[in-house]
């Protein structure tokens, strides 16, 4: 890994893995904002870490932010922290300036913009009740709402995460062409992509906690571990932890160096997707009643995955996605295609 | 964490090199049955070898004194994908190019080399490996087949089974028992250089469930070694023939085997049929291509680099294995179309690839001897 990601990802970690602890999850349960976790992130500079892109001469890229969002899944961070860096990028890159406060990220296709204003419902954002901004993209427009006066109605996922629709009726707004490239799907995109590489960092803790059980639970005299059908379960765990990582992180890579991003972006969902199925389905065997139980932690990474493989679109639907692009070249097209895809532009 | 997959770009010189191969493989394979080339890596065929040897694309990143072309393992790397996409019958020099030259470059007598290195590199001569034996699978450290010193060389006796073509191949390269005893386990086994036409040597072809014949048992009488049989370190052979094995678990020939029926899922999908299942089916197997293409390229570019990412490699093969055996399944599930070999070209790329599959899980290590191996990286063992 390059230097950079070394310091952001000691960064994160220093930043979550003391604070995120089982109280917290617990308690931010119940939908509240954990405004001292909010404001450390905010000192360390996290939330705007893309407000000034590479693309624009910053320092961080969409490599960095993978790190960041992984790490946010890996502790489980009760905090709308992938969203926040998203939409700064996004605001960035259409020339919109980034108000005070705190901004969140929905997917659009519930907008209706009509010059100034905008009306129609966000779904599931997350955080929403929280939010002063929310950016989304719709009629290829980059759009920054504020959330002060529209109509909140709360939501929740299966991990106690708010996920609010947010009701506007003519609400004014600032609004900018999408950046060259990205269309009215980039809000729901960037979306799926984050949840990607949470989804991988949620799975990596699965792994973790799962090795250290079996490590240390001793059944028939020795370590669980030991026995051959569990190992074959945990390697199995270790590969679709392994592929997940590797699915979201070329699609992050794919926004840093230009690759076919929609492919990309598409195939992460895919691909991390399936694996957080199966990689908590596995976790939950090895760790047996203990992990089924609400005081072991094993919940916060599974109870997340379940939900957020359905977010911003479900496996089936970022798989039509594909077949969309793929079917059109024709079987004789196939490879010619992944290889142009996954090709730096020359 | 216990592994890291860095994403890996592939240089130019990498990217330009793919335009030739692909010009190449359009004419060597054209008019090629789909069904032939769903046999990807078993396909046997000698002209297509020298051809491919020709464009200097065998032993690629050899020394040009040695017939190889000095090119990058990632210009390699990107060489074999096309030819492996395009399903061309690479096994006559596969052994050769991927195992038996690099081992010979690493280890072999510098006659060795110059004797045997230029001829694997033109594609005019074969290798097949001698690993397994009659009672002797997974637990290949206790091969049973010996060579004993004899007259400053050495005389083999045993037996080797399911040698890949080494009934059209020249050479072997086996794994045998030079000192000691069975119980000694991985000491006292050397690799052995087999002239597979030397007196001595009885090579039977076994009846696969293809009906073809691809592999072999391999009968050892008496067979008389040279004293340079032995390559590299005489009773180092067990720690050689594991380096080898983690230089092909994460190739593309790991995920790439049933590339055909993907292909035939997305030209049926493209005439109009089979409807939303169908389509689903092709975006979610195309993100495992995506996926597993870029696992496997950061291991090339981790072994390029000096590196040696064993577990890694054992995670990308288990993941690339159930893959490629993954897809015939699918097209079962998404089409319904009966396997056969006298049917339409999704029929007999189905009828190919059902029953190559349970191969694809046991070639150079069983899925369970993988697991074995990432349960230990994974500090379980």
């Amino acid at each position: 890994m390059s230097e950079l990601g070394n310091i952001i990802e000691d960064m994160i970690q220093r930043l979550l893995v003391d604070s995120v602890d089982h109280t917290l999850l617990e308690r931010s349960e119940g939908g509240g904002w954990e405004g001292d976790l909010w404001s450390k992130l905010e000192e360390n500079g996290l939330p705007i870490m893309l407000a000034e892109p590479k693309e624009k001469g910053g320092e961080f890229g969409w490599r960095e932010a993978y790190l960041v969002a992984m790490a946010a899944g890996r502790h489980a961070l009760p905090l709308p922290l992938p969203e926040a860096i998203a939409a700064g990028w996004l605001l960035a890159m259409s020339g919109i300036e980034a108000p005070e406060g705190r901004l969140g990220l929905a997917a659009g296709d519930g907008l209706v913009v009509e010059g100034g204003s905008a009306r129609g419902r966000l779904s599931r954002v997350a955080w929403g009740r929280h939010l002063t901004h929310v950016v989304a993209t719709a009629c290829d427009q980059v759009v920054l709402l504020p959330v002060e006066g529209c109509a909140v109605v709360p939501g929740d996922n299966l991990a106690g995460e708010p996920r609010d629709d947010l009701v506007f009726a003519g609400v004014s707004i600032q609004s900018a062409p999408c950046p060259p490239g990205f269309g009215a799907e980039t809000s729901r995109q960037l979306g799926a992509l984050l949840r990607s590489a949470q989804m991988a960092g949620a799975i990596a803790t699965l792994l973790e906690r799962s090795l250290a059980y079996a490590g240390e639970r001793q059944q028939f005299g020795k370590l669980i571990g030991g026995f051959q059908a569990v190992q074959h379960m945990l390697a199995a765990l270790a590969e679709e932890s392994a592929a997940a990582a590797m699915a979201a992180e070329q699609a992050f890579v794919a926004l840093d160096v230009g690759r076919d991003k929609d492919f990309a972006i598409a195939a992460a969902k895919v691909r991390t997707g399936e694996a957080a199925g199966k990689a908590a389905s596995i976790a939950h065997q090895v760790l047996g009643a203990m992990g089924f139980a609400r005081e072991h932690p094993l919940h916060f990474a599974s109870r997340r995955l379940w939900s957020w493989r359905a977010e911003f679109g479900s496996e089936a639907e970022w798989a039509e996605r594909i077949a969309d692009i793929v079917i059109p070249r024709g079987g004789d097209g196939l490879w010619a295609f992944v290889t142009a895809a996954q090709a730096d532009p020359m | 964490m216990n592994f890291r997959f860095e994403p890996l770009s592939l240089p130019p010189e990498a990217e330009n090199l793919r335009c030739e191969v692909r010009e190449f493989l359009t004419e060597a394979l054209r008019g090629m049955p789909v069904e032939r080339r769903a046999d990807t890596w078993t396909g046997f065929d000698a002209t297509f070898s020298k051809a491919l040897g020709a464009r200097g694309w065998i032993g690629m990143t050899w020394p040009k004194q040695f017939g190889g072309g000095e090119r990058s393992a990632l210009e390699r790397y990107v060489m074999l994908e096309e030819v492996l996409a395009a399903g061309a019958p690479v096994a006559a020099h596969w052994f050769a190019d991927r195992q038996s030259g690099p081992l010979l470059l690493r280890y072999g007598t510098e006659e060795q080399r110059r004797e045997l290195l230029p001829g694997m590199a033109k594609g005019e001569v074969y290798f097949a490996v001698g690993m397994s034996e009659p009672n002797v699978g997974s637990d290949v450290a206790s091969v049973r087949s010996r060579a004993k010193p004899a007259d400053g060389g050495w005389v083999l006796n045993g037996a080797k089974i399911w040698s890949t073509f080494a009934h059209l191949s020249h050479y072997m390269i086996a794994l045998v028992r030079t000192s000691g005893e069975a119980k000694d386990r991985h000491a006292g086994l050397s690799q052995v250089l087999i002239d597979l036409s030397a007196p001595g040597v009885t090579v039977r072809p076994i009846t696969d469930i293809t009906g073809g014949e691809h592999f072999n048992e391999v009968i050892f009488e008496d067979v008389r070694l040279p004293a340079s049989a032995v390559i590299g370190r005489e009773g180092d052979g067990w720690n050689q023939v594991m380096a080898e094995l983690a230089y092909e678990r994460s190739g593309p020939e790991r995920y790439l085997s049933s590339l055909q029926a993907l292909i035939q899922m997305v030209t049926v999908a493209a005439e109009g049929h089979g409807g939303d299942r169908l389509r689903v089916a092709i975006g979610k197997a195309m993100a495992h291509v995506a996926v597993l293409r870029q696992m496997s390229l950061s291991i090339a570019g981790q072994l390029q680099a000096g590196h040696a990412p064993n577990l890694e490699a054992s995670l990308v093969k288990d993941l690339g294995t159930s893959f490629e055996q993954s897809l015939p399944e699918m097209l079962h599930d998404v089409l319904g179309l009966e396997p056969s070999l006298s049917g339409g070209d999704a029929e007999r790329v189905h009828a190919n690839l059902l029953q190559l599959a349970p191969c694809f899980s046991l070639r150079g290590g069983t899925r369970e001897i993988l697991r074995g191996i990432i349960a230990r990286g994974l500090g379980l063992r």
